[in-house]
């Protein structure tokens, strides 16, 4: 036992020398949490519109003026033909245009068709959808208060969000950063410190000691279970503290359901590195293998429901998947190990499974 | 220059000789493309939902069969009491709920107008939005069907007729089919090329250095700048080859449009490609070992992508955060790739942004070179 307490002493020691490699562990989760609070956001705003306006007027500089008022759009450009929109489309300074006919307040007083053309930069298929939503919004708006006669019939729709009211991107985003962030904490760097010994060839006099090569993985692995944790509690404090992202349910829960996690990263890192033979295929092992699936097939950024069938299927085998679904439960939605519990079992099946897989492949002798 | 050659031949013979690596360069960034062009996408599938309605008249029917024809919506049950919709809703077996409340029929033939509430999982935000317009849009054409169907116990609806009809026309240009990985193939692909790019540079340089065997190298009477251009020209013909590996699959598997000329995207690149391997040589020349230098690289890399509009548009960004999404190199390179494929734009358009990749190419290499040592402190 006291051997083994000095070799993890040794291995916490080998962690805390490498300053650099410390710092970015430790500056990492915050510097993730803050882009991601701040930069990735998937609410659309600021978009660049020309107006055409061939004949303005009472009525038609009424719409422009509302245009420019909302802080969704910013008008760029008004002019009186459309003959050059495709080029400022193409050069990227416009993405959408407003095409409004001639004499549109003669048109609304004689009850003539008032044609208004709409036209979005569709490259990207959502954005657009919801540019056409907001411009339509406040085109129907305007048309509405113009002709006050008009007795169309309405159906309101009150929309309510559940979980998130304000569609607040850092709410989403934090939950699936901690299971990011423990990902490569725990199992991208185990997987790399333990093929690194193999690679400089230490392992071989590890493995000639009295210490059981079990004790071995358990000694290296330890460092970073505490590493990880701090990270956790990092990301979590950032994600209060700037972003006010609501915390609805247990602490003591979400640290607890962390802690599995870890474990389960630290099982996967060490199944990838007795599996590789140097750093660098372990290194591209953990990207490819973990990294990529738990910001991908996890519902991170992308939701689940988005993607085609196999991938759903795939997305079963992912832990941060369902590490996921239990910590925006504790967090947005403030649900107990009553939800949860299903969701706990398949993490834990899953770290045993990885545990008893990884400890297996542990040669006494390198190959 | 010989001996240039003989060095970038040598690099070429040592990464061909180790088939893992050769498999991992050239498998990955396939594999990867195949697999991210399909999940990397906020393409809004059907959305499950929930109808309570407390109406049950045909209108309040009608609008459900209307929801339910759109292919946007799938309704997975129907009641007509509030009770069990809050657990649908945290067990995540629907993702809207849509409530018809009572008199629904009534209000709408008395007084024209009628609320429904629309409750939704925001847990998955991304996607609310769109999902909502979706749902707004199927209530505005129920509503302007029943104006014409439904007997109207208002008065003056006759003046109805007088009034000037808006005639909203809305066009997509572009992506009118709505294919969310002509919007991502392109993209993806400048993110491969960065993460292949950069890491294999910076973990080549880095691992002669932790085995020792760059001490070697440093003892012969090669120049740093020959040293320097044998490692890099390499990875620079590795990164063009898989760029365009990328290319070719996302044509012939996922029929990318290609409406701008495919020369200027290959100059693009390769400009683009000086700034990453530049990156590469920087963080080889800052770190020790191959866990530092991957950590490092993976690090930048993560935060370059992150705020380079791949995922998220720059536009939706804070201001400070444009300004500095401005220095990004990937966010340059992405918006030339989208803007030459999808819209066909010119030299006139992407020749200013093309220029700023290769002024930081130089900036970016000559720095690397610079801090290059090429003895051991």
């Amino acid at each position: 036992m006291r051997a083994f307490l000095g070799f993890v002493w040794k291995e916490t020691l080998h962690l805390l020398r490498d300053r650099q490699t410390l710092a970015i562990l430790i500056l990492f989760p915050v510097v993730q949490v803050l882009i991601f609070g701040f930069a990735v956001r998937t609410d659309v705003r600021d978009i660049q519109i020309a107006i055409v306006d061939p004949t303005p007027d009472v009525a038609s500089n009424e719409l422009r003026e509302r245009v420019a008022a909302s802080d969704r759009f910013k008008v760029v450009w008004i002019g009186s033909s459309a003959a050059d929109l495709e080029t400022r489309f193409r050069e990227g300074t416009i993405r959408q245009a407003l095409v409004l006919p001639r004499d549109v307040e003669r048109k609304l007083g004689r009850g003539d068709s008032l044609p208004v053309q709409l036209i979005t930069d569709g490259s990207d298929p959502n954005t657009a959808g919801i540019m056409m939503g907001y411009a339509t919004a406040i085109v129907q708006r305007w048309y509405r208060d113009a002709v006050p006669a008009n007795g169309a019939l309405q159906i309101e729709a009150q929309a309510r969000m559940r979980y998130n009211p304000t569609l607040e991107s850092s709410h989403l985003f934090v939950p699936g950063l901690i299971a990011f962030v423990l990902t490569i904490v725990s199992a991208l760097m185990t997987a790399i410190s333990i093929t690194r010994e193999k690679e400089t060839g230490t392992m071989e006099m590890l493995l000639v000691s009295p210490i059981r090569p079990k004790a071995i993985v358990a000694g290296k692995v330890i460092p970073y279970i505490v590493l990880g944790f701090i990270s956790v509690l990092l990301v979590l404090v950032a994600a209060r503290t700037v972003f006010g992202v609501p915390l609805r349910g247990s602490l003591f829960l979400l640290l607890a359901e962390s802690l599995l996690y870890i474990v389960t990263a630290l099982a996967l890192g060490i199944l990838i590195s007795t599996k590789v033979p140097n750093q660098r295929t372990a290194m591209i092992a953990a990207l490819a293998g973990l990294m990529m699936p738990t910001l991908l097939l996890s519902g991170f950024i992308f939701p689940l429901a988005s993607l085609p069938k196999v991938l759903q299927w795939l997305s079963y085998i992912v832990p941060a998947r369902w590490f996921l679904t239990i910590v925006r439960g504790i967090m947005l939605k403030g649900a107990g190990l009553a939800t949860l519990w299903q969701e706990t079992l398949i993490l834990i099946g899953m770290t045993l499974f990885l545990l008893v897989k990884g400890s297996r492949g542990l040669a006494i002798r390198l190959g | 220059m010989r001996t240039i050659l003989f060095l970038v031949r040598k690099e070429f013979l040592q990464i061909f000789r180790d088939r893992t690596t050769v498999f991992q360069i050239f498998m990955i960034p396939v594999v990867q493309l195949l697999v991210l062009a399909n999940a990397a996408t906020f393409d809004v599938k059907q959305v499950a939902m929930l109808v309570v309605d407390e109406d049950h008249t045909t209108v309040s029917s009608g609008l459900v069969q209307r929801l339910e024809a759109g292919r946007q919506f799938r309704v997975v049950r129907y009641t007509s009491s509030d009770a069990g919709v809050d657990h649908a809703l945290l067990d995540r077996e629907v993702t809207a709920v849509l409530h018809i409340p009572r008199y629904f029929e009534e209000d709408l033939v008395r007084r024209g107008r009628a609320p429904v509430q629309l409750v939704l999982n925001a847990e998955e935000g991304a996607t609310t939005g769109i999902v909502q317009s979706y749902a707004n849009s199927i209530l505005a054409s129920y509503a302007r069907e029943l104006d014409r169907t439904l007997p109207l116990a208002r008065s003056g609806t006759s003046a109805t007729a007088r009034v000037a009809p808006l005639d909203l026309r809305t066009q997509r240009w572009y992506n009118p089919t709505r294919n969310y990985k002509y919007w991502m193939v392109p993209a993806l692909m400048v993110s491969l090329t960065t993460i292949i790019g950069l890491l294999l540079t910076a973990q080549n340089i880095t691992r002669e250095n932790e085995l020792g065997t760059l001490e070697q190298l440093n003892v012969t009477p090669m120049t740093k700048i020959q040293f320097i251009a044998a490692k890099l020209i390499p990875f620079w013909i590795l990164s063009m080859l898989i760029f365009s590996i990328g290319l070719a699959i996302g044509k012939l598997v996922f029929g990318i449009p290609m409406r701008g000329n495919l020369l200027i995207v290959y100059l693009a690149a390769a400009v683009y490609l000086i700034v990453v391997l530049g990156m590469g040589l920087g963080i080889s020349t800052i770190t020790r070992t191959q866990q530092q230098s991957m950590f490092v690289a993976f690090f930048f890399t993560l935060i370059f992508l992150l705020m380079s509009g791949l995922f998220t548009p720059v536009d939706s960004m804070p201001d400070w955060a444009q300004r500095v999404a401005e220095a990004n190199p990937v966010k340059h390179f992405v918006s030339i790739m989208r803007a030459v494929l999808m819209r066909g734009a010119g030299l006139e358009t992407v020749g200013r942004p093309i220029i700023g990749l290769g002024i930081a190419g130089v900036a970016v290499l000559g720095l690397a070179v610079l801090r290059y040592r090429k003895s051991v402190a």
